[in-house]
């Protein structure tokens, strides 16, 4: 078992993840519970705005992701699950730090003082912040992956000096056994909310993806974020596609869950083949 | 390529419409980006994962407002198809924030009521809007379903639109915050999109 850290953190779930995504939510959770960080949901958090307010109203965007940081507390971190809200509460947030107007703006709309100490982290932030001991992580039996980050590393220049997590994922799980493949399309975006509007240009994106995981003889593609798994598993098209995991399964797999046949039932590209033939499952 | 693109990208570009010299201030101050750093190498549109759809390079749009050709900016395409994935601020050499001035070139369109380039992002943009406004968070499947009403395309997609709610990728009953009255106020006299 990895070492517990038994932490107190606040969660921000977002709509993906806390409705059209839950089979990745019930798996964060429980590999959070396994390496021993206790997820207290925000109560009464609300969207983040999304890729829509900010395109169409600039106070509107603020507002709505200042809400989530006035109601979280600042006593422990937020942890935000989906790396399109946190981008959009991150940036709120930095400009609450560095732009005077801004404050007066929020202190006068929520009527509270902003928590400069308020932490908000990333979900590879979270994992990156404990010093568990991956050698005694469950083994992924030689799985060959690529890791898809999208556009979820990508920042606005207001953000540059963030970190930079690219390599992560072929980190962890490398050291728990899967075999990362080097491919061309790790920071390819998956279409985003296009993928609704314009659904066969992002149908053309897609298939491009999933062709160039295939192409590079990987068994599966692991992404840290829903949009990115929602639009790869609806919008391909091509003939055999290969699964896609969303990084918190293989984690809570790998801290001690096991897989369930209900939770992969949800995939719309049948993971149920590659996880027996791997051995992952009975 | 398209007409438009055609003639900025090649040859002498003749103008048929007249310069608005206030427009790039106005972009300057609303997108808090100085755009004259940029010295249009293009980085950005070379990686933009969606410069196919657009009718000029997010680079031309820079261009544009450096101009003061409004109406050629606010009626573009481009500002609607980009979808804020930061790939051209990672790649741009001068660190010019492109989804900034996207997002202030969507929201002066709107204020100023100009020709809308992609109808049907805006649409899909106001029914998440309003799925927000209703109940505090988003729900795909009422997003969803208004969306392809509003468009007249109700029964496109229609096979992804079952497999999802089989698969409950759909939340079929939307979740709503507690305090929504008071949530509402943010969307008071916010309706010129
Ligand atoms: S990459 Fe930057 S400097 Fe180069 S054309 Fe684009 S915005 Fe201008
Ligand atoms: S932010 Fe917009 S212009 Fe820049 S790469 Fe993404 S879609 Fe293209």
């Amino acid at each position: 078992m990895p070492n517990k850290a038994n932490i107190d953190v606040s969660y921000f779930p977002g709509c993906s993840m806390g409705a059209s995504g839950n089979e990745s939510n019930a798996s964060l959770l429980s590999f959070c519970k396994n390496i021993g960080f206790n997820l207290i949901e925000l109560k009464d958090w609300s969207c983040c705005g999304s890729s829509s307010a900010h395109s169409v109203d600039a106070e509107l965007a603020f507002n709505l992701a200042t809400r989530n940081l006035a109601i979280a507390p600042s006593t422990r971190p937020l942890l935000i699950a989906c790396p399109n809200c946190l981008l959009r509460l991150r940036q709120a947030y930095i400009k609450l730090k560095n732009d005077k107007e801004y404050l007066e703006k929020y202190e006068k709309k929520w009527g509270k003082r902003f928590e400069p100490n308020l932490e908000i982290w990333h979900f590879f932030e979270l994992i990156d912040n404990v010093d568990f001991n991956l050698e005694k992580f469950r083994k992924l039996n030689n799985i060959k992956f690529v890791s898809y980050y999208g556009c979820m590393l990508n920042r606005p220049p207001d953000m540059r000096y963030e970190k930079n997590y690219y390599g992560f994922m072929e980190r962890i799980l490398s050291t728990a056994g899967g075999i990362p493949v080097r491919w061309s399309y790790a920071s390819r975006c998956c279409g985003t909310f296009l993928a609704a509007v314009r659904p066969e240009a992002v149908t053309e994106m897609v298939n491009k993806i999933m062709k160039g995981a295939i192409d590079v003889g990987a068994e599966c593609i692991v992404t840290a974020c829903m949009m990115c798994h929602m639009n790869l598993e609806i919008r391909c098209t091509i003939k055999r596609p290969i699964p896609i995991f969303h990084l918190s399964e293989l984690l809570s797999f790998m801290s001690g869950s096991p897989i369930t046949h209900s939770s992969m039932s949800k995939h719309i590209i049948d993971p149920m083949p590659l996880l027996r033939a791997k051995g992952l499952i009975r | 390529m398209d007409n438009n693109q055609r003639k900025l990208l090649s040859g002498p570009v003749y103008i048929d419409t007249k310069p608005n010299h206030l427009f790039s201030a106005e972009v300057a101050q609303k997108s808090h980006v100085d755009f004259n750093l940029c010295y249009h190498c293009r980085c950005c549109g070379n990686g933009c994962p969606f410069v196919e759809m657009m009718d000029f390079p997010p680079n031309s749009i820079i261009r544009l407002v450096q101009l003061g050709l409004k109406k050629e900016a606010l009626g573009s395409s481009t500002i609607w198809i980009c979808a804020g994935c930061h790939t051209c601020s990672m790649q741009c050499p001068m660190a010019i924030d492109m989804a900034a001035i996207m997002d202030s070139l969507r929201q002066i369109s709107l204020e100023e009521k100009a020709k809308i380039g992609e109808p049907d992002v805006l649409a899909f943009h106001k029914e998440v809007l309003n799925s927000i406004e209703r109940y505090g968070r988003t729900s795909k499947l009422d997003i969803m379903l208004r969306y392809k009403i509003k468009t007249r395309n109700l029964f496109s997609d229609f096979n992804v639109g079952l497999k999802m709610i089989t698969k409950r990728k759909l939340n079929l009953i939307p979740s709503i915050i507690k305090g929504i009255e008071k949530f509402k106020e943010l969307f008071k006299g916010k309706r010129n999109w």
